[in-house]
Parts: C-alpha cells; structure tokens; sequence
C-alpha cells in the first residue's frame, strides 16, 4: 500500500470542524456545521461507486431516503434505541444495495443513470402509498420520544455527535478503500471493466460491494437525519435533486478523490448559503447554481482536486 | 365494459402525445447518445408557450404550435451549442450533469417568472358522444396532431437529405465526417428538433389537464419509461412504448388508485432495462 498523507490533514481538520460549535457552545454554526458534515458524508459515499467505480449512480439519495425511513419506523413504533435503529438502517440499506446491485450494475453508462432514477422513483412512490409509513404525508415523533436521551436539546446534541463521528469514519473508510487492493480493483473496473474481469478481478462482486458501502453511510446519516427532524416523508427522503447536489459536490471536488469529495461539499455548502442570503440571487438560486453546475461541467471538469494536482504536482499525494 | 372504451380510447390518445414528448427524447438519444436531462425544463417551455400565447395574444393553443416549434427549434440549437458542443465525447456523466444544468436554469428561470402556481389552459370545445361513451374534442384533436408530428418526423428522418444525414450520423458518425456531412450542424438540428418535440408535447399537454412550472419533471419521467418500453433510440418504439404507456395509465386506474401508477411505471422502467435494454422492439 502506496503511502500517502490526505488524513494527516484531512482528519484534523474535519475533527476541527466537529468541535468547534461544540467548544464555542454555538447553535447557529451547529445547525450550519451538521448539514456541512452530512453533505460530506454523502458526497464521500457517493464518490466510492461514483469516483472510484465509474457508474453514475444518479438516484443514490434513495439509499438515505430507505435508512432514514427504516431507522425512523424501528423508533416509532418499536421504541428501538438511535443507536441501533441507524447501524441496522445503514445495514438494511447496504443489504438492498448490494442485492439490488447484482442487477442494476449490469447496466452501463448513462442506461445505469436512468435506471437508479427509476428504482429512486419507484422506491417513493411505493412509500407514497404505504399508510402504515404515513403515505405521502410522512410520520412525526411524539415529542416524548426524546425523553428517553434527556428532552430535545440534548437529543440534538446526540443527533450533531453522532454525525460527526459518521463523516469522520466515513472519511476513514473512504481512503483506507481507495488505498486498498479492493480500492485498486474499483479503479481497474473504471478504466475498463472488460480487461478487469479478464485479469481476474471479480468485477460483479467488487462493484455490488462497492455499491453497497456507499449505500451504507447515507443510510445512517438519513436515520440521523430524520431522528433529529423529528418527521420524515418521501418528498423529502427521495429527493431527486439532493441526489444532484451530491454529484455535483464530487464534481466540484474532484471525481475520484476522497479529500475532493469532502472539500467539494464544504465548498458546495458554502456557495449555497451565499447564495441563499444575496439579494436579487436569493430567488434565483436554482438558475445560479445551474449556471455555476454548466460552468464546472464545461471548463473545469475534474473539479478543485484536478485543477490543484495539474499545477502542482506535489500536491497529488497530500489530495488523494 | 363502457368504463372499458372509454378508457382505451383516451389512453391511445393521451399515449400519442406522450410518444411525441418521447420521440425528442429519443431522437436525441439515439443520434449523440446524450440522455437529455434537459427534456422536462423545455415541456415546461412549451406548456407555459402554449399559455401565454393564449393568454396574452388570444391566439389558440393548436395556432401556438407552430411558433413554439420553432421557437423550441431554435432554443435546442442555441441550448446544444450552450451545453453539449464542448463535451460531447466526454464520458456520460458529463452529458448529464451539462444537460442537467441547463434544466437547473430554465426551471430556475421559470419559477422566478412563473411562480409554482398551478395554471391551465380551457379549450371550451365540448365533447362527443359515440354511443353511449364521450371523448372530448380537445384529446382528439391532440392525437390527431400527435399523428401528424410523428408522421412528419418519419418523412423527414426516411425522405430528406437532412433526415438522412441525422440517420447516418446516429448509425456512424465518424463514417458520416468521412462521406462530408457536417456532423456539428446535424446534431445541433437534431437536439433542435428534439427540443421542439418536447416543447410541442408541452403545448399539447397543457391543453389537456392542468401544470406548474414543475410538471416538466412528471413527464420527463414518463418519456424516459416509454423510450425504455419501445428501445432507446427507436421512433417506432416510441410511439409504441406512448401507446403502451397511455393505455396502461387509464386501463389501470379503473383497477387500482391512481396514486400506485408511478410505482407501475419505474418498476416496468427498471425490471425492462434489465430484462430487455434495448425495449420490446429492440434486437439484441
């Protein structure tokens, strides 16, 4: 294994970013903070089947939608602890992931793209009509439910930890897949999945499980997510165009590049609460971010990471 | 049984104009293989054409047609030169995210204009009654015209050097270079004329129910579930897959509530990508 030294700065600084609010006691900037880490946990997941494997997965947001939901329901109705309902979130999403991938990552290319569309869609609107999950209205807590980890406000610190150790171990795991043979596997499956597979490489079972990992982390963060919301419905637990942003942070960052990923999505977050508080831009936020998206896309597509890596070439083993 | 009929008559006509919006789509597809993300946004364009041509000039919607597919015509080109020229040989999630960005705006765009409000457009034409069902004029009209366009493009894809040249770039490009077509300006004029399609499909459905800014989304949707039905880049299958389509939504919702038909539809789009990618038409 290649050694490399993103943690070395990746680590602390995000670990900086976690305790932060905490030391300064700020809820603004935990508020601000906790949607930062959880774009950085989907953007790094996402960036395993995307960045490393090649496959577009477009409507990744239903594995975040399918941990949230589930996570949320064991709470509801069962009254299983958080901890638990999320890892067995995270599980069960994980699980589908990988046995529905045994199918959809037959697919190539842009055809992929359509079909995570349309198991994102289908997932939704199944919810949509299941009333036991509350249908298109979604389910709310009883407030009382919070009772049992010490009233609301500190249910909110709970939901902020736990986030925040979520993106560091997603981080973890991220690079220590990029660094291993696995990782090496996912890369030869991007380049050319043909020749992999006649070198040996297991492409089905390297890709499923790939695919599988990066259903596994938004899963937890929805279960987060949603225990901190304190409601959940499909519109907002599939929301197609969350799935967007969560490309676009990758391609903002860098495709393929862990710590790309993560500053893809500070940079993202950042850019979106500007321009949410510009006057005049404010409404026209969709079109902006559009304009920004064409932009990227057009004449910077390997994102911050590419752009940094071709002027400076020893930055490569410090934004791996 | 008459519920039957019925159903089977508005289904064939609403699958028409479903198969026009999914033509653009397709011919898109087929010739660039971009999948245009951008397709909901410009249904969109031609559902809020269609009003405010009937709202502002008085015009009708079915006289709105001709000046929105031009106007989507000239858009497609202008938008092809904006957002695919530089990346067309990049890998797809290129095209994508360049095709996406420019949905981003227009949507952006149109609900800073428009607002999210609902709207419709009336066409007081009545209907008529066959026998003991009734369809209104203004659905038959719709797939008259959808028959009409689709008739068109078939003429102008088989008969003209242009439609030719569109086959033959979609077939080889690099062969077609080779023989001096003009491979630019063939793929701006065919993303053109898929705009125009999805614009024209837009007038078209807005004069049927009512839409927001947002109903692009929907249909775009939908246009992905029949191109997949007939096979990615085949016309007929796209008509074939709207006729399916159109047929399936109003013969079901007679069985089941209406709520459970985008569940139908992704499971048909998912479960026929993986059984038969290439649509029922499609050879292997």
């Amino acid at each position: 294994m290649q050694k490399g030294y993103t943690l070395f700065w990746l680590l602390p600084a995000l670990i900086a970013l976690v305790i932060y609010p905490i030391v300064t006691n700020n809820v603004m900037l935990r508020e601000t903070v906790f949607l930062i880490l959880l774009s950085i946990t989907l953007s790094i997941s996402l960036n395993i089947i995307l960045g490393f494997t090649g496959y577009v997965s477009f409507g990744h947001i239903v594995y975040y939608g399918i941990g949230a939901y589930f996570a949320f329901y064991l709470m509801y109705a069962y009254k299983v602890s958080l901890i638990v309902s999320i890892v067995l979130g995270g599980l069960v999403s994980a699980a589908i992931a990988f046995v529905l991938g045994q199918a959809v990552l037959s697919l190539r290319g842009a055809i992929f793209a359509i079909a995570t569309i349309g198991v994102n869609e289908a997932v939704k609107s199944l919810i949509n009509n299941i009333s036991i999950l509350g249908g298109a209205m979604g389910l709310y807590f009883d407030f009382s439910i919070y009772d049992n980890y010490g009233g609301a406000l500190k249910a909110i610190w709970l939901s902020y930890y736990l986030m925040g150790t979520l993106t560091i171990l997603s981080v973890i795991a991220a690079y220590y897949i990029k660094k291993s043979k696995f990782g090496l596997g996912l890369f030869s499956i991007r380049e050319d999945q043909d020749a992999s597979a006649v070198l040996g490489i297991k492409t089905k079972l390297y890709k499923s499980l790939a695919y599988a990992t990066s259903a596994f982390f938004p899963a937890i963060a929805g279960g987060i997510f949603a225990f901190k919301a304190g409601n959940i419905e499909p519109s907002g637990a599939f929301n197609l165009v969350k799935s967007i942003e969560m490309i676009v942070m990758v391609m903002l960052g860098g495709y393929g590049s862990v710590a790309g990923s993560a500053l893809g999505a500070l940079f993202y977050e950042k850019i979106k609460s500007i321009l949410l508080v510009m006057p005049y831009v404010k409404d026209l936020h969709l079109a902006v971010s559009g304009l920004i998206l064409l932009i990227i896309v057009q004449f910077a597509p390997s994102g911050i990471v590419g752009f940094l890596t071709k002027y400076f070439k020893n930055l490569r083993k410090v934004l791996e | 049984m008459l519920a039957y009929v019925n159903a089977v008559i508005s289904g064939i006509l609403i699958g028409l104009a479903y198969a026009i919006a999914a033509l653009g789509l397709n011919l898109i597809w087929g010739v660039m293989k971009v999948i245009n993300l951008s397709h909901g946004a410009f249904i969109a364009f031609g559902m809020f054409a269609a009003y405010m041509s009937v709202k502002l000039l008085g015009v009708s919607v079915y006289t709105s047609l001709i000046p929105i597919f031009v106007a989507g015509l000239i858009v497609g080109i202008v938008a092809f030169f904006v957002s695919l020229y530089r990346v067309l040989n990049a890998p797809e999630l290129t095209t994508l995210l360049s095709t996406y960005s420019l949905s981003l705006i227009l949507i952006g765009l149109g609900t800073f204009f428009f607002t999210t409000n609902p709207r419709a457009i009336d066409t007081h034409l009545g209907s008529i009654t066959l026998g003991y069902s009734s369809i209104s004029y203004s659905r038959i009209i719709v797939g008259l015209i959808s028959l009409f366009l689709a008739g068109t493009l078939y003429l102008f894809l088989f008969k003209t050097s242009l439609g030719k040249a569109i086959r033959a770039v979609s077939q080889n490009p690099t062969a077609a270079k080779l023989y001096g077509i003009n491979t630019t300006l063939v793929l701006s004029i065919s993303f053109g004329i898929g705009v125009a399609f999805a614009s024209v499909s837009g007038a078209l459905i807005a004069s049927l129910f009512p839409f927001t800014i947002l109903s692009g989304g929907v249909y775009e949707l939908k246009s992905f579930v029949i191109c997949v039905l007939g096979g990615l880049g085949s016309p007929a299958g796209a008509i074939l897959g709207g006729l399916i389509l159109g047929l399936l939504e109003n013969l079901l919702s007679l069985k089941m509530p209406v709520d459970y038909m985008p569940f139908i539809e992704f499971s048909i789009l998912v479960i026929i990508l993986l059984i038969k990618p290439n649509g029922i038409l499609g050879r292997r």
